[in-house]
């Protein structure tokens, strides 16, 4: 399952020079200890450590542990910060960046890290060889269509001034450019390991990062250790992360519970939730954490009768959210827009369309249909998917509507999602859009503007507003510092003129729920981190070392 | 002999054959689109079709089905799209635990079901030989998903006896082992009986007894050897049936077997493991069958080369 990045940072830090942020050491834990190893369990082997390549939920972190990029995030937080960036600063037309490279920073072979690797590192991203899935996220990159088009290897709008010093230019402005430096797809490979390995890099690493890939047994077990010679001093503070994969959730959680396992990486399982949190003991060492999270059901505005407003509208009143988060034990709250509550650009106050069937009859009694009619519902085949598609079956036959569930593979949901008369409905369970960075823009283009309603997009309620595309490129073309605010209400105003045409039925936004051992330590927040999901390796430790 | 074994290699040839090419046509008619998956949700139009041209997944279905038979006559499966590995490279990394946990699988079954057949047998319509065939009822019915975790509950969590999953020594193989036996055993015990109780009314049995033989004798030597026959034939199949068991026992105990990268391709629709993951399969039941055949030959002088 694809996973992507999260978080609540003030859109504000975006272009601020580097200087506002403080230096690295501020985030140090004074009560860390150093040392020790920790074990994690996840449920699906690793398919790759290639940056360029990873997007998976358990790839992602361990990428981020074993690469830096430019861009990174305070530990547990969503403020950007400089990575191998030292500074950094922009042209007033937000147009071109550089950057000042740190100097002295060595990959794990030992070898310095220069502005060349950089360039060459998103080049190899964007170039279409490389098959990223990442590939799109640099599309305001000056000379991206040629290399996407194959007709050039180089990106022109990635010029090395010197060995520290490297400009980009963009060709259109992009305000959340400096997020998407902070991307795992943005981080700097070492150009020799990349060519030894050929197509096998992904089951290699070398980076900077802050471990190194020690032992990986495909299909067992991965081991990390610590990169002595990091640039960001006294980290890690651990000295190896075990993975062990293939593990099922509930059997990760039994071990756990045995003081086998030091994190699920996974979480706990539904199943298990109500017993774990009934224990005082178990319950004090579970971590709670939000998600930019939404998921929803869309609805096709090509297919009858999904194409009369007031049947969309019927259909969000028809739904009782908070039933629905009964049915995964309340890990979720209700939603009312597509942005998650902790991503700016939400709508405070904004009520949505509440839950009243009477009205919802009306409604469809206006719009010709008082016997209501029949449809589908798509659904991924996964607990408990299956199970919220019953709710939401059984709250759309309470006002007349009759959905049959169509419970099928993700990827076949994806496909059916993909055509413009294949499927009416659809819940968005387990393939539901979670930030790749925290910007309100994420939510936007690909899964409601007019780019994602082609064939094979995941625009799946095939709704296009071309108002509301001029309005979103005007916003994400606002980047001078003091439009901030201006760009955020911009992106409220988007997601308010969603609402009115109603293609979506927000339904809820998941909660994170995670649990570690007795003896590991550092701030709750490392463990449920928005960027460095699930777990941010670098800056956990455990207590039972020295 | 030799005659034999040539004929009975072409035609599990043509069975490989036949199963590659039904696997690739349902491969390519699956309502979804590897390229979309690999090409992730911010990829461009432009991307895509890139993506799809370097797989040559613009080609026609016969094209690419032709491609693939020839790289595959050089044992070449062609490359993850996810992982970007070599499909070789990540089977046969993951080959031994899945054989070791067959072997492990069939030893338990024949042990607990072919004591469990034999005893039922001597002891025909006694209170045993009841309760023993509704337990083998009970092991064919329960689902190999609970009876994994159950066994790694009582045994690995509340007793302590064995790890809870994972891979590595003997420990760890039991409790999977025992979780695919208990259906497997189920089958055999019954086969057993029915085979043991015809042979025991045979002639020469009594003649045995007659000859003043004592009852183990009689029951090692004469009943075992002809009662055995039909359960050598089944293990051939046996290993079919393990092929569906190992991707949920696998699962559930951490095993790094190829049931769990067959799942995981599966989810994703990484095509060429998916393809190597049921060739890999298709030939071990082949092979299963060609070498339960021909052990067949050799315990039982009766069967003739035809």
């Amino acid at each position: 399952m694809k996973k992507f990045l999260i978080s609540t940072a003030l859109c504000g830090s975006l272009i601020l020079p580097a200087t506002a942020f403080s230096d690295a050491h501020s985030d140090m834990d004074p009560n860390a200890k150093t040392g020790g190893n920790i074990i994690i369990t996840y449920k699906d082997d690793v398919a790759t450590l290639d940056p360029a390549i990873g997007y998976d939920w358990q790839n992602w972190s361990m990428i981020k542990s074993l690469y830096d990029g430019l861009m990174d995030y305070r530990p547990g937080t969503t403020d950007l910060r400089p990575g191998l960036a030292e500074n950094y600063s922009v042209s007033d037309d937000g147009m071109v960046f550089t950057f000042k490279i740190r100097p002295g920073v060595k990959f794990h072979n030992g070898r310095e890290m220069s502005a060349e690797d950089v360039k060459y590192s998103l080049d190899r991203v964007t170039n279409p060889v490389t098959q990223s899935p990442g590939a799109g996220f640099f599309a305001s990159i000056n000379g991206f269509d040629a290399i996407s088009n194959g007709e050039t290897d180089t990106l022109s709008g990635v010029s090395v001034i010197d060995p520290l010093t490297l400009k980009i230019t963009l060709s259109r402005p992009d305000a959340t450019f400096l997020h998407v430096m902070g991307l795992n797809f943005a981080s700097v490979v070492a150009k020799e390991a990349v060519e030894q390995a050929g197509a096998d890099f992904g089951k290699t690493a070398m980076g900077t990062g802050a471990f190194k890939l020690g032992e990986w047994t495909i299909g067992q077990r991965l081991v990390f250790e610590k990169n002595e010679d990091y640039w960001r001093e006294g980290l890690p503070y651990l000295d190896s992360v075990t993975f062990e994969v293939g593990q099922e959730p509930i059997v990760a959680l039994l071990r756990l519970q045995n003081g086998e396992v030091d994190v699920p990486g996974d979480g706990i399982p539904p199943a298990k939730f109500q017993e774990v949190m009934s224990d005082p003991d178990q319950a004090a060492r579970v971590i709670e954490g939000g998600q930019l999270h939404t998921g929803y059901i869309t609805l096709n505005v090509k297919m009858p009768p999904f194409d009369n407003v007031l049947v969309r509208k019927a259909v969000n009143m028809a739904i009782n959210k908070e039933r629905i988060t009964q049915v995964i034990n309340g890990r979720a709250v209700p939603a009312t827009q597509p942005l998650p509550p902790s991503m700016p650009g939400y709508t405070e106050g904004y009520e949505g369309y509440a839950f009243d069937p009477a009205a919802a009859k009306k409604l469809l009694a206006d719009a010709g249909f008082p016997e209501g009619f029949e449809t589908e519902l798509f659904v991924m085949n996964t607990d408990p998917n299956p199970r919220i598609a019953q709710a939401i079956q059984q709250d759309l036959s309470n006002v007349g509507i009759k959905a049959s569930i169509q419970s099928l593979a993700q990827a076949s949901v994806i496909a059916a999602g993909g055509e413009a008369d294949q499927a009416p409905m659809i819940w968005s369970g387990g393939m539901a859009w979670i930030a790749d960075f925290p910007d309100a823009s994420n939510f936007y283009g690909p899964i409601l503007g007019c780019a994602g309603a082609v064939q094979g997009g995941w625009n799946w309620s095939w709704y296009c507003n071309q108002e509301i595309d001029a309005m979103a490129t005007e916003a994400d073309s606002m980047t001078d510092p003091d439009a901030v605010e201006a760009r955020l209400q911009t992106w409220s105003d988007i997601y308010m003129k969603v609402m009115e045409d109603a293609p979506w039925v927000p339904v809820f936004n998941e909660q994170r729920y995670t649990m570690r051992s007795g003896r590991m330590g550092g701030a709750d927040s490392l463990y449920v981190d928005p960027v460095s999901i699930p777990v941010n390796y670098d800056y956990v430790y455990v207590n039972d070392v020295q | 002999m030799v005659d034999f074994l040539t004929r009975r290699l072409m035609q599990s040839a043509l069975i490989l054959l036949g199963v590659s090419l039904i696997t690739f046509a349902l491969l390519y008619l699956l309502p979804a689109d590897p390229v979309r998956q690999i090409a992730g949700r911010s990829a461009t139009p432009q991307t895509v079709a890139n993506i799809r041209e370097q797989l040559g997944l613009d080609q026609p279905f016969i094209v690419q089905y032709w491609r693939y038979l020839l790289n595959l006559l050089q044992a070449d499966l062609g490359r993850s799209y996810l992982q970007k590995t070599e499909v070789t490279s990540l089977i046969s990394a993951r080959i031994p635990a899945s054989l070791l946990l067959m072997a492990g699988a069939i030893f338990c079954e024949l042990v607990i079901g072919l004591t469990m057949g034999i005893l039922a047998a001597l002891r025909r319509g006694s209170t045993m030989d009841n309760s023993l065939m509704i337990a083998s009822f009970v092991g064919v019915s329960a689902p190999q998903f609970v009876v994994g975790l159950l066994l790694l509950y009582v045994f690995a969590v509340q007793l302590n006896w064995f790890p809870i999953g994972g891979y590595g020594t003997l420990a760890h193989l039991v409790l999977p082992s025992m979780t695919l036996a208990i259906l497997g055993s189920g089958w055999y015990s019954r086969m057993m009986r029915s085979s043991m109780i015809e042979v025991l009314r045979q002639d020469f049995i009594r003649t045995a007894h007659a000859k003043g033989l004592s009852k183990m004798r009689v029951l090692l030597r004469h009943a075992l050897p002809n009662a055995i026959l039909p359960i050598i034939a089944m293990i051939g199949i046996d290993v079919g049936i393990f092929m569906g068991g190992i991707v949920v026992v696998e699962s559930v105990f951490g095993w790094p077997g190829i049931g769990q990268l067959a799942w995981q391709a599966i989810q994703r629709v990484d095509i060429p493991i998916i393809m190597g993951v049921t060739l890999v399969s298709a030939c071990a039941i082949v092979i299963g069958n060609l070498v339960a055949d021909i052990a067949s030959l050799f315990a039982d002088p009766r069967i003739k080369i035809r």
